[in-house]
């Protein structure tokens, strides 16, 4: 194929402009290496766009979080401060790099690795766009959720290794909330599994691509899916210890935790690998409860498929970052009774939900008894969690 | 293509390596520990005969290596959970000082 | 196939050796994650997709960070200068030598033992589903009241003992 056919093919189809491009640039290869050619092709442009995003996002964050707290984000470097991670990123680079003289050197060297390397692997299995998926394995959700369980190891590795008490501690209260929020999180994807009958993401996606009336056939416009969605992202914000379950990298507690004695590029390691964890777990509750790469209506569908999904992706966010500005730190016990008291319950309820959904008649009778059933079980448990405080009444001591 | 014994002796020698951690260490955790990799080496053995068995649609050998991959995750935590509970008493996990009932 | 095949027996096998030979208890429990990581990867070869993510999900997510903790727990004397083997590590290790010879005069003698793998089997999660669900549900039944048993037991062995004031 020449040039012009592959201009005219692109232009003509933009949907699928990239999937045109990649299969134009794979047979341009020797047909030896195509296989390699074409898998090199498959992750270059997750390594090169997830990256992009986080530059994009630490501005994004501080700039926003200073309007939230009003005041001015960055503004010095470039126009309106969009070039600072520039300067972050050469900042992190030149830095000394130091070590601890007691510390293990080769687990304190190869946790910054262990933590970016499976966070990268999960990408594999996000659909970005129609037909732009790196590898379509069977059981998708599967392969993310087990590879996303070792980066608890490499939290551990950070927090031993540097022997420090401060660091030991940030990381034993890192992976305990970790893996408290591990089950709510993994419940409440299983409804969307159970409600399509298949792991695969791609399946999922494409369970999602139906319009009925006003509203798209999304899992986020049922009463199981919302409940479910909004589980799975409070669930992603403790897993990826981000405010207001940010206690194991609080500055103001144990100044940054598990990563205090780390510096210079691996501390910005650090920081690339809570970010882009952050954006797996985004795009995997796109996936799953906001159909993925679809349009919300139907007259859209002409606007390309990787556009709706990254325009989701960034109001994702957008809304973690308005949440990190607004909301207070929540305490460790706080935190530990809310994932295993409040929200493992609510994610059970919520699969017995979604059972009476599929099985009773299509019409507003199933609306109506599964949100009872969702909304009753959300009343008794906040009652009986929330319930266990008794304040008394302020007393005030003032100084004589 | 790789014949089955490349599998079945990777399989063996993880066993014996496991059968000699857990006869061999002083720690108490390091005997659980080379029970576990008893274990895998038996859950290896099993996905390699089930491979290149001559009837792969029945997926015994692969149902067979999922419960015994539940059942050692529960027989690991109550091991370490009885771990600590010793370690509290004797203020040591060293097998060579648990003799009280000797003799 | 056979480069994949050695690169992962290696990092098996490796990491097993480490694991059982280090004086450092937490540098054993991380040799251990990466065993369990690399046998995730053999049964990958194997064709069994999803068995090598259970395996990564259970064990590297689970059971290495369970022995983290436990280690952790129960560090009273660190530094010891006695070997980690028991004095009597002579025994065990030609215990174990003799039970590797047994299996491999077993293995290797064996007429299955030449066998090439036949064609790729179907052995998608919506046929293992189904098994589980038809066939083999009284073993799931079974796994579940013992997770359950053994959480519960686990639980209880490990809680402190409220002191009778």
């Amino acid at each position: 194929m020449d040039i012009g056919t592959l201009l005219s093919r692109i232009f003509g189809d933009p949907d699928q402009a990239f999937v045109t491009l990649k299969h134009w640039l794979v047979d341009l290869a020797p047909p030896a290496i195509q296989p390699l050619v074409s898998i090199m092709l498959s992750i270059a442009p997750i390594l090169g766009v997830f990256p992009l995003l986080f530059a994009i996002t630490t501005v994004l964050e501080r700039k926003g979080l200073g309007r939230i707290q009003n005041r001015l984000g960055p503004n010095r470097v470039g126009p309106y401060g969009w070039l600072q991670p520039v300067a972050d990123g050469l900042k992190a680079i030149i830095k000394e790099d130091v070590v601890p003289r007691a510390a293990d050197k080769v687990v304190h060297f190869l946790a910054p690795v262990v933590i970016v390397v499976p966070v990268l692997l999960v990408y594999a299995v996000l659909p970005v766009g129609r037909n732009m998926v790196a590898i379509d394995i069977d059981a998708g959700v599967l392969f993310f959720f087990a590879v996303g369980a070792s980066t608890e190891l490499a939290i551990f590795m950070a927090g031993w290794a540097s022997r420090n008490k401060y660091s030991l501690l940030g990381a034993m209260r890192a992976i305990a909330q970790m893996i408290s929020y591990e089950v709510p999180l993994i419940l409440s994807a299983v409804t969307v599994v159970m409600m399509t009958g298949s792991l695969s993401t791609m399946k999922i996606v494409e369970a999602q691509g139906t319009y009925h009336g006003l509203l798209p056939d999304w899992h986020v416009f049922t009463p199981w899916g919302l409940a479910g969605f909004l589980m799975f992202m409070v669930a992603a914000t403790a897993e990826a210890n981000r405010s207001p379950f940010d206690i194991p990298e609080g500055e103001s507690e144990i100044i940054a935790g598990y990563f205090v004695e780390y510096s210079g590029f691996k501390f910005a390691l650090f920081f690339l690998g809570e970010y882009l964890g952050l954006f797996a777990a985004s795009g995997l509750a796109i996936t799953l409860f906001l159909g993925g790469w679809h349009a919300p209506a139907e007259w859209l569908t002409w606007v390309p498929s990787y556009v709706w999904f990254f325009t989701k992706l960034v109001l994702f966010i957008a809304m973690f970052i308005w949440v990190r500005g607004t909301l207070p730190r929540v305490r460790m016990d706080q935190l530990m009774n809310f994932a295993w008291k409040f929200m493992l319950p609510l994610a059970l309820v919520n699969i017995l939900a979604a059972a009476l959904w599929r099985f009773l008649p299509v019409g507003p009778a199933r609306w109506v008894i599964t949100s009872v059933v969702i909304l009753g079980a959300y009343l008794v448990l906040a009652r009986v969690v929330g319930g266990e405080k008794h304040f008394t009444k302020r007393e005030y001591r003032f100084a004589e | 293509m790789i014949p089955l014994h490349y599998y079945l002796v990777v399989s063996g020698l993880l066993f014996s390596i496991g059968l000699a951690g857990a006869l061999t260490r002083r720690n108490a955790i390091m005997v659980l520990v080379g029970i576990e990799l008893m274990l895998n080496a038996a859950n290896l053995n099993f996905i390699a005969f089930w491979r290149y068995s001559p009837n792969p649609e029945a997926l015994n050998g692969l149902m067979f290596a999922i419960f015994s991959i539940a059942i050692a995750a529960a027989e690991a935590a109550v091991g370490l959970a009885l771990v600590i509970a010793i370690y509290r008493h004797y203020k040591t996990a060293d097998v060579a000082k648990f003799d009280v009932l000797k003799g | 196939m056979e480069l994949a095949f050695v690169i992962t027996a290696v990092i098996v096998l490796g990491g097993a050796v480490a694991a059982m030979s280090l004086r450092n208890l937490v540098h054993c429990a991380l040799c251990l994650a990466l065993t369990f990581a690399g046998l995730a990867a053999m049964y990958l070869l194997l064709q069994a997709q999803f068995v090598a993510f259970v395996q990564l999900l259970v064990y590297v997510g689970a059971v290495a960070v369970l022995v983290v903790f436990a280690i952790l727990l129960t560090r009273g004397d660190d530094t010891t200068h006695q070997s980690v083997f028991s004095k009597t590590s002579f025994i065990g290790i030609s215990v174990a030598t003799l039970a590797l010879a047994c299996i491999l005069a077993a293995a290797l003698s064996s007429y299955v033992a030449d066998r090439l793998p036949p064609g790729k089997p179907e052995a998608s999660v919506k046929e293992i589903g189904t098994q589980l669900m038809t066939q083999y549900v009284l073993p799931l039944e079974a796994v579940g009241l013992l997770l359950t048993a053994a959480m519960i037991g686990a639980v209880i062995i490990a809680m402190q003992e409220r002191k009778a004031k």
